[in-house]
């Protein structure tokens, strides 16, 4: 009787049974989605992570830029008064990548020496630019010179400037790559540690121990990424020269590395040689450390601050908060907007069972008070009209698991390949750099130059590191949105909560009708 | 069985008071046949409900089988409802999505008793009121008599000790009202339960022994045994007093 009553009820009104089944599943389904949806994005962050930080690095120590030093570049040979119009110059910086502040090495090995520290390894990560231009015009007695490379073939010098060198005739250049200087006595340790080698292993395990033997030949050996290789047409045996404005040194090249879905560094060279370019000769700008456990690494952490203050101790978790890129937007769209939208379309669901349960309650008034009248408890109502409920619950929460995972799947399908960038936030507001006693470059951070005003020179946040951070730690990688028998549960269970709260409000309604109301009704 | 005592019960309305029953005395003995007759908003819907403990005495007590009705909470009333009392609507009442046989059946519902019992009495008790072929049919699927047929079925089928009936034919042509009546006259006949029946017809309610006449909420019996000239009711119909001793 029971369930005849309750199937026949709900075909009666198929309707709106329907609605609210499907109001549900659409919550339920929502709720599945963007859980896997973010699981995936989780996971890919973990995968970002391992893969920029090394699987064997548990912390990274870095130093920030302080302001008013070490920009992200810094054109130090400023243009002389003597400069002709048509004179051509070249230029070479290296600097510390991000315009990190260097640490002394000396720091590295009193990480080490903490309790609870495995390893750590010291690199100096640069950048390296090159600059080649012709100067148009003289500089004029006592000008405070602040050159405007314009990309358009147009002359424009700017008004405070009576030369410039501009893009007129020969035009400007610029060309960077990033180089990293690896510690050849830690193979284990930082980005070129096992895990994170992508192709290429033996060749890296060659360098590190032809460089460890350290022949003043073989310290002069150099690893490419396999992109810039294929970019420059480099191979094993090439030679390609490094140069600070002050000094340059020539690589041979051992082999191609490629580290796991990264871009790396371009070029990685032997510390030592990286800091004799720099002159840093006792300098890293990079830390990589490794702590016994797992569970130490927030207390080694905190060692570090305290036995170094001036430096960032940043961990895989702290790092998270600094991804950016599609897959950060992925993040924030999982966790703020996925979450609330799933959680209105619950809610919504809710309110609908509610309502159209009510509805029903209401429009069978004098059913009910038949079945009272006939000696039916108000329990046994109650019962019918939960009972009613509930299996629009569950109908709603197995086709909701159902829309789940084909959500899941079209939200991998659509989402395509996500990109991830580690570190460009602080170094875009790295101090103004610079040029000819200018600022920094300009630009609205999309790239060289990118909406350049005539007098572009400006003291605007450099759009410049922005773009070679990102050429550096930046990360490609398919989504995925693993589903479990867990968030199944969970969100089914939310579709059933649900169906029972509006069947305990419908219940509730009807247990209070008086028959005798119930029986005068007439219809 | 029933004893009224100063029974009244008065409505809220608007600012005031409505006093649908005002001070009934009543016995009605086991197995009786009472009609109940008045102008409408009189009071005869209320007076079943009392009868029926669907509603309250405000004032005044009503005791069925010795129990004071007005005193003893819903949930006990629920199960007394459930084994002494059958109703009957004028509207029928029938819950839409059940068959007949269903509709028959959830009267037994209450009453914890096996599922095949159930139906064979609930097959039972439709044949008994002429709808042995329609056990499966919808109330949507039945004429308003077939409907009232199956009602009386369902008030039956748990063999109460009172039928309560609510303008039963208010909604049914002439012929078939008859029917209808007649069919409950045969059943109070064989099974010597009590049958309390409102309407408006006299004719039928003259076909009682007695009935009762509410008046703005004031009841006064009426025999109908007292001949009276050119108020007597067809040949045969007039029934003794008392009630037929049950069979
Ligand atoms: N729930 C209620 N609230 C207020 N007044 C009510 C209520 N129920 C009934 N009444 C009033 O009580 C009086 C008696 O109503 P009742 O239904 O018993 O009359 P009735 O004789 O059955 O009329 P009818 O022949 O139209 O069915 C009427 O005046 C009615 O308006
Ligand atoms: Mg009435």
């Amino acid at each position: 009787m029971y369930f005849r009553y309750l199937g026949r009820e709900l075909r009666r009104r198929a309707r709106s049974a329907a609605l609210v089944a499907i109001g549900l599943a659409l919550g339920v389904g929502l709720v599945i989605t963007v859980t896997s949806y973010a699981a995936g994005v989780k996971a890919a962050q973990g995968q970002v992570l391992s893969s920029l930080y090394g699987v064997g690095t548990d912390l990274t120590v870095t130093k920030p830029p302080t302001a008013g030093t070490g920009g992200p570049f810094r054109f130090s040979g400023t243009p002389s008064s003597s400069a002709q119009a048509g004179q051509s110059f070249a230029q070479d910086n290296l600097t510390s990548a991000g315009g990190l502040t260097t640490i002394p090495a000396s720091d590295v090995s009193s990480i080490s020496n903490l309790k609870g520290v495995a390893g750590a390894t010291g690199a100096l990560a640069l950048s390296s630019v090159h600059i080649t231009g012709t100067f148009t015009g003289g500089f004029g007695p006592g000008a405070s010179a602040t050159p405007t490379p314009t990309p358009t073939p147009t002359p424009a010098p700017t008004t405070t400037a009576s030369a410039s060198p501009s893009a007129s005739g020969s035009g400007f250049g610029i060309s960077t790559f990033s180089v990293d200087g690896i510690d050849p006595t830690e193979p284990g340790l930082g980005l070129l540690s096992g895990p994170n080698i992508a192709s290429g292993a033996s060749v890296v395990q060659k360098w590190f121990s032809d460089v460890q033997s350290g022949g003043s030949s073989d310290q002069t050996l150099a690893l490419v990424s396999s992109a810039y290789a294929k970019q420059n047409s480099l191979k094993a045996g090439s030679t390609i020269t490094i140069s600070s404005t002050s000094s340059s040194t020539s690589f041979t090249v051992l082999g191609v590395v490629s580290v796991t879905e990264t871009d790396g560094a371009d070029i990685y060279i032997p510390l030592s040689e990286a800091q004799s370019l720099t002159g840093d000769t006792n300098d890293v700008n990079t830390i990589y450390v490794t702590a016994d456990t797992a569970n130490d690494i927030s207390t080694v952490q905190a060692e570090i601050q305290k036995a170094l203050p001036s430096v960032t101790v940043t961990s895989a978790s702290n790092e998270a908060s600094n991804i950016s890129g599609s897959l950060s937007t992925a993040s924030n769209l999982a966790n703020s907007l996925g979450l609330g939208l799933s959680i209105a379309v619950l809610l919504a669901a809710f309110v609908l069972a509610v309502l159209l349960t009510i509805a029903s309650v209401t429009r069978r008034v004098r059913e009910f008070g038949t079945l009272k009248a006939i000696g039916w408890h108000s329990r046994r109502i109650v019962g019918q009209v939960m009972g009613e409920a509930l299996v629009q619950g569950i109908i709603g929460g197995a086709v909701g698991i159902g829309l789940g995972v084909a959500g899941a799947f079209l939200v991998t399908k659509i989402s395509g390949p996500l990109t991830a960038t580690v570190g460009a936030t602080g170094l875009g507001s790295s101090a103004p750099s610079g040029f000819g006693g200018g600022g920094g470059f300009g630009g609205g951070g999309g790239g060289f130059f990118g909406g350049a005003s005539p007098g572009a020179f400006s003291s605007a946040p450099a759009g410049f590191a922005r773009t070679f951070a990102t050429s550096n730690h930046s990360v490609t990688l398919h989504m995925t949105a693993p589903l479990s028998l867990e968030v199944f549960g969970v969100a089914a269970g939310l579709a059933i909560v649900g169906a029972i709260i509006a069947g305990a409000i419908g219940g509730w309604r009807a247990a209070r009708l008086q028959p005798a109301v119930a029986l005068r009704r007439v219809e | 069985m029933y004893e009224l005592k100063k029974l009244s019960r008065v409505y809220p309305k608007g600012r005031g008071k409505v006093a649908a029953l005002s001070g009934v005395d009543l016995d009605i003995p086991d197995g009786e046949f009472i009609t109940v007759q008045g102008l409408t908003g009189h009071g005869k819907t209320t007076f079943l409900l009392m009868l029926g403990a669907l509603d309250k005495p405000t004032s005044g007590k009503i005791i069925f089988d010795g129990k004071d009705l007005g005193a003893m909470p819903e949930s006990q009333l629920v199960d007394v409802r459930a084994q002494n009392f059958g109703f009957i609507f004028q509207n029928y009442n029938l819950l839409p999505t059940l068959t007949a046989e269903e509709n028959v059946e959830a009267a037994l519902v209450p009453l914890r008793i096996p599922t095949a019992e159930r139906r064979a009495r609930s097959t039972a008790a439709l044949t008994e009121v002429g709808l042995g072929d329609r056990v499966g049919h919808f109330p949507s699927e039945m004429s308003g008599g077939e409907q009232q047929r199956v009602a009386i079925a369902r008030a039956l089928v748990k063999e109460p000790k009172v039928i309560l009936a609510d303008e039963p034919t208010g909604n049914l042509d002439e012929v078939t009202s008859l029917e209808i009546v007649a069919l409950m006259e045969k059943l109070w006949k064989q099974r010597g339960m009590t049958l309390v029946l409102v309407t408006h017809d006299t004719k039928v309610a003259r076909r009682a022994p007695r009935t009762a006449v509410i008046t703005k909420g004031k009841l006064t019996m009426r025999d109908n045994r007292a001949p009276k000239v050119g108020t007597q009711g067809p040949p045969g119909t007039a029934k003794p007093a008392g009630a037929p001793k049950p069979t």
